[in-house]
């Protein structure tokens, strides 16, 4: 089987639940995660009862705004929202609030060194509830939790660029950079307030725009890695049923992690009709060029800039810039501390590229302050030019003291060189560069 | 009879309680004329006596009285309203005259039912509806249809019937109804009292049982123009809870009676319908029109149009095809919760004009069709919406008769006939998908029959304040309405 005759063509819906203080179309708290008990944040109009109207969240659409123009959106001046219907018990409206031919975002990319991906729209719904199925007083039932309920939800939809899992684990790994740059959402996969769709298809030869007959589309995927190995498994699985002459079947697909494939989950086969239609509860939005300027003038400086930036007044490689920057804190976290050395002449020693490397080595992991960050940067520069003398001195007491480690190093147990160093390193109170003093303990051991 | 009672009632002067005005009830609370109890006993036993026939009331409120004693020192200073049944009212009954909802008991209070309490009125009772409000008789109530006050061998009209029964009867000092297109004007045309219903957005929809949310407008059901004018100061404004009400300043809406109409604009229209052409409604119409020239208005005939012509108006008969294709897709839209999960009773209840109109706009939705109908629709709904507003450049209101079948019609008349309502709302209906207010008033009594016709005022978006000058100033001028003239 030469899989090269074949393309990979994958397009993907992204979820993500804004991290607005309330619902989408209510005053009620937007916290499902941490609610105490189910049902607490429920009002008439997320629970649906007669006469509750939806009041549109000002912050969510903002966000929204915000979240295209970050990903390169045109921003239309026209927007609405409309009712899209269907039945489920975790909707109580039997309809959902969301938009339909014209989004508040259209037009985006996402550049990635794997391959652009094209954003088509980006637009703004609520959340529907939870269910639980549990057993309550011997009896099977399904309990409803209507917490998430009206949560305002962004869903951004690309086109069908992505030729390969690793390109779509890029994808997403910046997109998600992006919404973490924008603080508009936790985009945490494991609790669900990011939620990852592929849909998947195959085609014989080059892709020439028409896009196959199928597509098969895969949920429950929960983190970058799944969904890449999701569209590796569906990659190859279509190809071998095209290999036999027939078409994969067009149905919605769970991914199951423990063994790194997907099940069948319900067919698909014609469209479901929706009955789209405007939401009479809501009036259309119309924006000013000013208003989305404003909005704009909000947005940070987003990732792609920053590498641009930190390369040229730091000097510092690609691939060190995309580990510092890979959150914003960090970002931030390296800035100040470039300042402090701006603002220290005591640490003129202290190069970006030290602090950099620093701040790699640690993992993002650094609980002090900038200025204490830096001061051990250059307590370490100090280290190199510790009188060798006292270095000497420091190594003859140590081996001196500790006999019967220097005996069992000369049995062979060469680790004990290690315990050693931490031993000098502690007479010069923390200074001494490990190197050196090893040097120095050999010598004086041979 | 009941007229009869009513002048024996006056000539001994023992004018009875539950007779009085809404303003008239207020004043003689407020300067201790009368207590009360006094008043609602009155109310209670008038109740009593007529609802067993009439079936205005679905719910009596039994701590009414006790609620209204301590009200005494606001506006409205305690006096019993009825309240149409799709007004959602914390902790009383509130079933839209659907067997879906024969057990809800709403936690919360409408945008309405709470600026009423807080004004000071007190709910009566919950009145009888044409189920969901999807009617114009109170025949598709599934708790049995009202009769008109009236003549009781007549249908009140509807939705609103029993409000507007309740007011008809003097079971009530005021009401409140809603209208879709027609729902609060059409019954207050048939029992012979005045239905207001105010622009779109005027007053908040927050809390009432949807029925059409596009048009959808809550209004006042009153003995007189100035009760409803008092009502609708209270009932209007803006609304945090619901997105479509206006940011606009509510006026004073009581200031405007007793103005002159002079230099008045009036445009009288659809008198040239060939189903409204020579009918006692067109003839009341043309009577109305000459008594406002004598009360110094300019009053013109506004010719019927097929198209959007310059001065003229737009034949109604393509407003019923709007109107149903707008109304039945947002009402199957609307009644998609009822799934019996929560507080309802599920989709089994739903009664058999429901079931249409839920069938029949999930067609209109259905993909392939939303061109051909929804969207179509709404393209027409626009040419009505720009024809009133050429039309309005000329007149200050647009007069016609209420109901296009002019009075009431016998019991049973909406069986069988799928579009009663809207045949019978037709001149209603382009102003209504226009969002423009209007108001009807009594302008004729048969004495044979004991019925009345309505007269339909309407004007501009936000102009509620010219047809109330104008709606009382012929009130005055007029006999028709029983409680301005009780003392002729």
């Amino acid at each position: 089987m030469d899989t090269k005759i074949y393309t990979t063509i994958v397009g993907m819906e992204i979820h993500i639940e804004l991290a607005t203080k309330s619902k989408m179309f209510c005053g009620c708290k937007n916290d499902p995660f941490n609610a105490k008990n189910p049902n607490i944040y429920t009002c008439p109009v997320c629970l649906a009862m007669p006469g509750g109207l939806p009041v549109p969240n000002r912050q969510a659409i903002e966000w929204t705004i915000k979240l295209g123009l970050a990903l390169g959106c045109t921003i239309p001046l026209f927007s609405k929202f409309d009712r899209k219907h269907y039945f489920y018990p975790d909707l109580p409206k039997g309809y959902q609030i969301s938009q339909f031919d014209q989004p508040f975002c259209k037009d985006g990319i996402v550049r990635v060194p794997e391959g652009d991906v094209r954003i088509q729209r980006v637009h703004l719904e609520e959340d529907t509830g939870k269910l639980q199925h549990a057993v309550v007083d011997g009896k099977k039932v399904t309990l409803v939790d209507f917490n998430r309920s009206g949560v305002p939800l962004v869903e951004i939809v690309t086109e069908p660029d992505i030729r390969s899992g690793d390109q779509a684990k890029a994808f997403l790994k910046k997109l998600h950079q992006i919404i973490k740059y924008l603080a508009i959402s936790g985009a945490d996969m494991e609790k669900g307030s990011m939620r990852l769709e592929p849909n998947i298809s195959v085609c014989k030869g080059a892709f020439d725009g028409v896009l196959p007959s199928y597509k098969v589309e895969v949920k429950n995927i929960n983190s970058f890695n799944f969904v890449k190995k999701a569209i590796d498994y569906e990659v190859s699985r279509h190809i071998d049923i095209l290999e036999t002459g027939e078409l994969p079947k067009q149905e919605t697909r769970g991914y199951d992690a423990a063994n790194s494939a997907t099940i069948s989950q319900r067919s698909k086969e014609t469209a479901e009709d929706y009955r789209y239609f405007p939401d009479p509860d809501i009036p259309p939005i119309r924006f000013t060029k000013d208003q989305i300027e404003t909005i704009k003038q909000t947005l940070p400086e987003l990732p792609d800039d920053k590498r641009i930036r930190f390369s040229q007044s730091f000097g510092l490689k690609d691939s060190d810039i995309d580990l510092i920057i890979d959150r914003q804190e960090h970002a931030d976290y390296f800035e100040k501390c470039i300042d402090v050395i701006n603002s220290t002449p005591a640490f003129d020693r202290v190069t970006p590229y030290m602090v950099a490397k620093a701040l790699i080595n640690s993992r993002g992991v650094v609980r002090v302050s900038e200025t204490e960050f830096v001061q051990a940067i250059s307590d370490k520069l100090t280290d190199l030019t510790i009188d060798p003398l006292i270095l000497v001195e420091a190594c003859r007491k140590i081996t001196e003291e500790h006999h019967d480690a220097v005996e069992s190093y000369h049995k062979g147990k060469e680790s004990v060189i290690m315990f050693l160093i931490g031993q000098v390193k502690k007479e010069l109170k923390g200074k001494g560069d490990a190197e050196k003093i090893k040097e120095e303990l050999l010598m004086q051991l041979t | 009879m009941t007229d009869f009672f009513w002048l024996v009632g006056c000539l001994i002067n023992n004018m009875k309680l539950n007779e009085l005005t809404l303003i008239e009830a207020v004043k003689k609370l407020q300067a201790k004329d009368i207590s009360h109890a006094e008043l609602y006993q009155e109310i209670q036993k008038e109740i009593a006596k007529k609802n067993p026939e009439l079936n205005m009331y679905l719910t009596i409120n039994p701590e009414a009285e006790h609620e209204a004693e301590k009200l005494l020192n606001t506006p409205l200073a305690g006096v019993p309203i009825a309240v149409k049944d799709n007004y959602l009212t914390k902790d009383m009954k509130t079933t839209a005259s659907s067997h879906v909802l024969k057990n809800f008991i709403p936690p919360f209070d409408s945008t309405v039912i709470a600026k009423l309490k807080h004004a000071g009125g007190v709910i009566m009772g919950k009145t009888n509806m044409d189920a969901w409000a999807h009617g114009s008789s109170t025949e598709t109530s599934d708790f049995g249809r009202t009769k008109n006050p009236r003549n009781p061998d007549y249908l009140p009209g509807g939705s609103s019937g029993g409000s507007a029964a309740a007011v008809a009867s003097d079971t009530c000092i005021g009401s409140i109804g809603s209208e879709t297109a027609g729902s609060i004007r059409q019954p207050a045309s048939w029992c012979g009292v005045v239905g207001l219903k105010p622009t779109y957005g005027r007053v908040s929809r927050a809390g009432i049982v949807p029925m059409a949310s596009s048009t959808d407008s809550p209004g006042p059901i009153g003995k007189t123009v100035e009760d409803c004018a008092v009502m609708l100061n209270f009932m209007a404004g803006k609304d945090p809870y619901d997105a479509t009400t206006s940011i606009l300043n509510v006026p004073d809406f009581t200031q405007f009676v007793g103005k002159s109409l002079k230099g008045m604009r009036i445009g009288v229209c659809y008198i040239d319908h060939p189903k409204i052409i020579g009918t006692a409604a067109a003839l009341s119409i043309e009577q109305a029109g000459k008594t406002f020239e004598q009360l110094g208005a300019t009053v013109e005939q506004v010719m019927l149009s097929e198209s959007l012509a310059d001065g003229r108006i737009l034949n109604p008969n393509y407003a019923i095809a709007v109107y149903t294709i707008v109304q039945r897709s947002e009402v199957s839209s609307n009644l998609a919760g009822y799934n019996g999960i929560r507080y309802d009773l599920g989709r089994g209840e739903f009664g058999a004009e429901a079931k249409r109109r839920i069938m029949l706009g999930t067609f209109t939705l259905s993909k392939g069709y939303a061109d051909k109908y929804y969207v179509k629709a709404q393209q027409v709904r626009t040419l009505y919406i720009q024809n009133f507003n050429q039309l309005f450049q000329t007149y200050d209101v647009l007069i016609a008769p209420t109901s296009s079948m002019g009075y009431a019609l016998p019991l049973g008349a909406s069986k069988d006939n799928p579009m009663f309502g809207e045949l019978e709302d037709m001149l209603l209906e382009p102003s209504t998908i226009a969002g423009l207010p209007g108001i009807s008033i009594p302008c004729f009594r048969d004495e044979t029959t004991n019925l009345y016709l309505g007269m339909n005022i309407i004007a501009k978006q936000w102009d509620e304040q010219k047809m109330i000058q104008i709606a009382h100033a012929f009130e005055l001028a007029t006999t028709w309405n029983q409680w301005v003239h009780r003392s002729a």
